[in-house]
């Protein structure tokens, strides 16, 4: 159930108000973000009990770090919302070396702004996170995997990843404890796919970042062929909050069952104050965080639609708001979290043309190994254009749920569905405003 | 063969071969430093670093050529990427895209003729939040309007 009257203490990094944050609506993150300081060493040895959930977990065995993982119910935050701690698990004694850990810092999900703020703002969290995941599944190389825009995150990455050579909290026998961890920022070069991880582990090989046949998964056989473990920057970052304040507590700040921790959330769009907000896990809805958080629609318009997990999440209309914002809620209405990038349109944009927009990048994103996303994105693309130009036909409709239906599902990564779902659910649920051009003779 | 790419290059690489298992690891790396001296990757840059790499030219050519950063095309000295993803057009990227055509003169995809301003449409830049965004070169420039890159663009040396 879910406790209303916590909604209204939610901190946003936006306009850095900072509210009574009783303990149950506890934020993490928000806090440090936009303090130019926060970034450095001294900071977050100060304010954020830096690096002391390392000198915690060395006071641990790797398995009893990823037990407290487990009991946080802490699920990956790039996309998937796979279960941390089970997919640490993955790596066991039995697991051949070298292993390698990965930060997923590609951030490439149109929408997604999240993972910036903990890079440019507080990337010693990232770091701690890092050499205690490492120190968990027995790696001693990571790599944060940036992509190639962010060249002033990855240029403060590397400066505090300097800081904390300098200061023995990585390199070797880190603060005396046996444990050597190197971490390197592996920056991408512009390509969506890369976001995919073995796509991403592909390109960190220094090749195409083509995604892979699975199995075998990364923990089988990822980076340079190595067992390897893939997590997202946030999800990562949560990691030294865990350790220090243990995993049932984090679990606890979540409000559903099987979704521990705060979420950061990316809202852009139509709204008053787009921008970075942290609540806990499954607190709130899409409505409150409209309206409560967001301060409703730019110029106080009509609410036309809201794609909530990323472009590729199937779209919301303005009577679907009412629903949970996270994973199972939204799964159960045929939606889905994503990289939790929340995107609002007013009725002053057409939605004809924001699929348009969205099949665009589906099409020039594809890798192309696979026919059906290849071939289909563009004659997605084709066929609303054609709409939006007065040139559709009564067909047209049906003829792009076939196509979708015929990219879902049947293709090696998840870009696939990432580019049927938006289709099928615009078309279904927005079909008088295709009819207008198809029928009405309205043209772009 | 003269060598195009800088002694700090080489060193630059030298210090990062430790870092990873295989040196073909490198090539994104080496890719983007040997863009950075050059502005853009041209067929002997390309082969200077596939040798470097102890790779084929195409095999680098087929990796530079997977990646939007990578320009296998000269680009003029300031490289406008306007994002109009999602969050941008609906912020209005529309509208600086074609401000910046009638201003530069140019289309999309074009470069000015003395070499100054290239442009570019670019998709999700991660700068949502403060929509709509662009890149010029390696920086972000956010919250824009017309005026605002008017002001970017007067300022450029």
């Amino acid at each position: 159930m879910i406790d209303q009257s916590q909604n209204q203490k939610m901190i946003s990094a936006n306009d850095g108000a900072s509210f009574g944050v009783g303990s149950s609506g506890e934020t993490l993150y928000v806090q440090h973000f936009k303090n130019d300081e926060a970034r450095f060493l001294g900071y977050y040895l100060e304010k954020l009990q830096g690096y002391s959930a390392l000198k915690y977990a060395f006071g641990m065995t790797p398995a009893a770090v990823v037990d407290e993982m487990k009991k946080s119910n802490l699920r990956g935050r790039g996309g998937a919302g796979f279960p941390t701690g089970i997919k640490w698990g993955f790596i066991n004694d039995k697991t051949p070396f070298p292993r390698y850990l990965v930060c997923n810092a590609d951030e490439s999900e149109p929408g997604t702004f999240k993972d910036r703020d903990i890079m440019r703002y507080t990337p010693h969290l990232l770091i701690e996170g890092m050499v205690i995941g490492g120190f968990a599944i027995s790696a001693n190389v990571g790599y944060i995997y940036i992509r190639g825009e962010y060249t002033r995150e990855a240029k403060l990455l590397q400066e505090a990843i300097d800081e904390a050579y300098e200061k023995g909290y990585l390199g070797k026998n880190i603060l005396g404890s046996g444990f050597d961890f190197d971490l390197t920022v592996h920056r991408g070069a512009g390509a969506y796919i890369c976001g995919e991880e073995t796509g991403l582990l592909n390109s960190l090989e220094g090749k195409r970042g083509e995604p892979r046949v699975k199995p075998p998964f990364p923990a089988q056989a990822g980076a340079f062929g190595k067992p390897t473990i893939v997590n997202n920057v946030e999800t990562l970052a949560n990691v030294p909050f865990i350790v220090n304040r243990g995993g049932d507590w984090f679990s606890k700040l979540g409000r559903l069952e099987r979704s521990g921790g705060t979420r950061l959330i990316s809202v852009s769009g139509h709204v008053k104050k787009p921008g970075v907000y942290e609540i806990p896990a499954g607190s709130m809805t899409v409505r409150q965080i409209i309206y409560d958080l967001c301060g409703g629609l730019l110029n106080d318009r009509k609410l036309k639609a809201v794609i909530p997990g990323g472009s590729s999440a199937p779209v919301l209309t303005a009577d679907e708001i009412d629903v949970i914002y996270d994973i199972d809620p939204l799964m159960k209405i045929n939606s889905m979290l994503g990289s939790a990038a929340l995107m609002v349109v007013s009725d002053e944009y057409c939605v004809v043309k924001l699929i348009h927009r969205i099949t665009k990048f589906y099409a020039h994103e594809s890798c192309g190994q696979c026919t059906p996303c290849r071939e289909g994105c563009h004659w997605m693309e084709s066929i609303i254009e054609r709409i939006l130009h007065g040139k559709g036909r009564e067909q047209d409709l049906a003829l792009l749920s076939d196509i979708a239906d015929n990219i879902g599902g049947k293709t090696l990564c998840a870009l696939g569905d990432a580019a049927a779902g938006p289709v099928a659910s615009f078309v279904k649920k927005f079909k008088p405003d295709f009819e207008a051009y198809i029928r009405g003779g309205k043209h772009a | 063969m003269a060598k195009l790419l800088s002694e700090k290059f080489y060193s630059e690489m030298k210090k990062l071969e430790p870092r990873y298992p295989t040196k073909v690891a490198l090539l994104l790396p080496a890719l983007h430093a040997a863009q950075d001296e050059n502005g853009w990757l041209s067929p002997e840059v390309l082969e200077e670093v596939a040798a470097y790499i102890g790779i084929h030219p195409a095999q680098a050519r087929e990796v530079a050529s997977f990646y939007t950063m990578y320009n296998l095309k000269p680009v003029g000295k300031y490289h406008i990427k306007v994002c109009t993803n999602v969050a941008c057009v609906l912020r209005g990227a529309d509208g600086l895209v074609s401000h910046c055509e009638k201003r530069l003169g140019i289309e999309v995809g074009q470069t000015t003729a003395d070499r100054r301003f290239t442009l570019h449409e670019e998709e999700c830049l991660g700068a949502c939040g403060t929509a709509p965004a662009m890149m010029l070169n390696n920086d972000y420039h956010e919250d824009l309007d017309a005026q605002k890159l008017d002001r970017i663009l007067d300022q450029l040396p």
